[in-house]
């Protein structure tokens, strides 16, 4: 065997372009795929038209929330452009410099102020479906943000406006009475004046005052709870049910490695295979110079091989900037042979069904990039039918099972690694098995 | 009726073959097929399409096992050399020759390397890769791996079908050295001027069907050609055999 595999690693050694597609393509997409996943989406580019005067406020009893707060907090949530008008807030949309605008209506205040009828923005867009779509996640996302965060700064106005009317004091609003008595000291008041009132229709009438000045105190000590469970009616509180919780930098490296160790193992060893055939090479083999088993082994070794050498490089290469557990490298190493080698057996059972490299790789590209984005669908984003056939379908194949195999390694994720190895160990045998059987029909 | 000749040469039959058949679900492409083979001779085994010569030739080499019958030698003391060249193309000549040389386990395969170069003609190109070399010299090669183990039989399935007429003659001459040597060789050819030129016996097969074991010129005789035209000949006598 170790004849053969030196001859493939000569062979390989002398196909320089077959060697730079091998690493460069499989590290490229792994990359791009590690970047999406690793950077959440940007903000929208969104123009932003606010008509409203300038110092334009929205009065909240005797406090006031100035209008430009809402478009400060709209100017958070997305990358704003400045638009002076309507006119050109279109035009930037048609140029194609901003995804949409927001226009802020003149009349919001004096809508928001009224309590009667609801404040509305108005949002320009275009573009194809897609884009209309993607207009429609971004910008309902980020208004949703801004009218919370706006009306935080209501709910807070509310609260002081609240305050004031239960602790009494200056209101500091012009021709305001000052040093006003809150409704909170109002019944200790009252209660001096009733002790000193004989009994008879002034006291009743005052014993009647002072039991609502009581009960309106406290009930309106609770709205300012109320208030606040009216801003943020839920909280979210989030618990993992196994495993560690992953960050998601550490999760898009692990994918990363494995789209690599999965392409450059399935292609190595389905084109190792296939050489030989396209060589005219493999019955001479066969006829005694080794067994099949032991054909198939040393081209799912050199798969493995190669690809465990350049996964593990990727890994300590990013290793050097995102922060690994090198403490955990044993698992790594277990994790990526293992992984390796199903890509490896998988790559010989491909290999059996071409009688070309050309058409193995092909075979082996269409078999291994609907997997990786197969298993990497997420529970709850098909149909659970779907979800269930993907499951079948990424339980048989190796990529699922390396990927939760390394995650487990890197992050400690759940299954635990043991599971993932076995599963793993599992696969090797049955496309070893399928592959020894598609080598026999060729016989 | 079959015509045989018995193969054996002074010292006995080097390969021997006995009562061979194949058969592929229904389909027999090889029917009770014996012969003997001597040191030194060179037996081209002749007929049509489907006849059954690779079958045949497959089995001597080991790639397929029978259905029924036997031979008297093991894979590996039968040389092989396929139809189309079995060679890696990015290999050198050398390196080609180690390779094969080491996975057949021989003694000093340094020594057998230059020794096939040598035979062959190829020590100067030793160091090419096969891809930048010339079908003949490409099939020289895939000769010389079939020989590296030094086998007692040569088996050669169409050897000159992909070259020209003078690579022939040079692939010719190699492998009448080869039996003047005292290797067995068995060929299949489609050309049947071949057999004429360079076989010593001629084995006809048709439809899985050993019908003739002889010299060309029995073969000749047999199907009643005296003026020595053997296509001719080999065809009248397929005819007379009821094969079309």
């Amino acid at each position: 065997m170790r004849w053969l595999l030196g001859k493939d690693l000569l062979i390989l050694r002398r196909s320089r372009l077959t060697v730079a597609l091998l690493v460069i393509y499989p590290v490229a997409i792994a990359l791009l795929i590690g970047l999406a996943l690793s950077r959440g989406p940007t903000k929208p580019r969104v123009a932003i038209v606010n008509e409203t005067p300038p110092g334009q406020t929205i009065a909240v009893g005797s406090e006031h929330v100035a209008v430009g707060r809402y478009a400060e907090e709209l100017f958070s949530q997305v990358q704003s452009v400045h638009a002076s008008s309507r006119a050109q807030a279109i035009a930037e949309i048609k140029s194609g410099r901003v995804l949409a605008a927001v226009v802020i209506p003149r009349n919001i205040a004096a809508r928001v102020s009224s309590g009667l009828s609801q404040a509305s923005l108005e949002v320009l867009y275009n573009g194809n479906a897609l884009e209309q779509s993607l207009v429609q996640s971004q910008l309902s996302s980020a208004l949703a943000q801004a009218n919370l965060g706006f009306s935080e700064q209501i709910q807070g106005a509310a609260a002081q406006a609240i305050g004031l009317l239960l602790k009494g004091g200056n209101l500091g609003v012009l021709g305001a009475p000052p040093d006003l008595i809150g409704l909170s000291q109002i019944p200790s008041g009252l209660k001096g004046i009733i002790a000193r009132q004989p009994p008879g229709p002034d006291r009743r009438q005052l014993e009647r005052m002072d039991a609502f000045a009581q009960f309106a105190a406290q009930n309106l000590g609770l709205a300012k709870n109320v208030l606040s469970t009216i801003g943020q009616p839920i909280q979210v509180k989030s618990t993992l049910i196994a495993g560690r919780r992953t960050p998601l930098n550490t999760f898009a490296v692990v994918v990363a490695v494995s789209i690599s160790l999965m392409f450059v193992a399935v292609l190595l060893a389905s084109g190792g295979l296939a050489l030989e055939r396209e060589e005219n090479t493999l019955q001479r083999l066969v006829r005694g110079l080794t067994s099949r088993e032991g054909l198939l082994a040393e081209k799912a070794l050199l798969g493995a091989g190669c690809s465990f050498l350049l996964a593990f490089a990727m890994l300590a290469g990013i290793g050097a900037f995102v922060s690994l557990d090198w403490s955990r490298a044993g698992l790594w190493l277990a994790a990526l042979a293992l992984g390796a080698l199903a890509f490896g057996t998988l790559g010989v059972a491909i290999g059996v069904l071409a009688r070309e490299v050309r058409a193995a790789s092909l075979l082996a590209f269409l078999t291994s990039l609907p997997l990786a984005f197969l298993a990497l669908v997420p529970a709850g984003a098909v149909a659970s039918g779907l979800y269930d056939a993907i499951g079948v379908i990424s339980f048989v194949f190796p990529f699922k099972a390396a990927l939760q195999a390394l995650d487990a390694a890197v992050n400690q994720s759940a299954p635990g690694i043991g599971v993932s190895l076995a599963h793993l160990a599992g696969l090797v045998v049955l496309f070893g098995a399928l592959a020894r059987v598609g080598l026999r029909r060729l016989d | 009726m079959i015509q045989t000749l018995a193969g054996a040469g002074l010292g006995g039959p080097v390969l021997s073959v006995r009562d061979l058949a194949m058969r592929y679900g229904e389909r027999e492409a090889l029917r009770g097929v014996s012969f003997d083979a001597g040191a030194g001779e060179l037996v081209a085994v002749v007929g049509p399409n489907g006849a059954g010569k690779t079958t045949l030739l497959s089995i001597l080499a080991g790639i397929q096992r029978p259905s029924a019958g036997s031979v008297n030698r093991t894979p590996r003391e039968v040389g092989w050399v396929p139809q189309s060249s079995a060679v890696y193309a990015k290999l050198s000549v050398a390196e080609n020759l180690e390779l094969f040389a080491r996975l057949e386990k021989v003694a000093d395969p340094a020594q057998a390397v230059e020794r096939m170069l040598e035979q062959t003609g190829l020590g100067e190109r030793a160091g090419e890769q096969v891809r930048r070399l010339s079908g003949g010299n490409r099939q020289r090669v895939n000769v010389a791996i079939g020989l590296l183990a030094d086998p007692p039989v040569l088996a050669l399935d169409e050897p000159s079908s992909a070259l020209d007429p003078a690579q022939r003659a040079r692939l010719w001459d190699f492998v009448g050295s080869l039996a003047a040597a005292g290797t067995s060789v068995v060929f299949s050819t489609h050309d049947v001027n071949e057999v004429q030129r360079y076989a010593k016996r001629a084995l006809v097969l048709a439809g899985g069907e050993l019908l003739f074991d002889g010299s060309p010129e029995a073969l000749l005789a047999a199907a009643g050609e005296e003026n020595g035209d053997f296509e001719g000949a080999f065809v009248s006598f397929l005819h007379g055999r009821g094969h079309r």
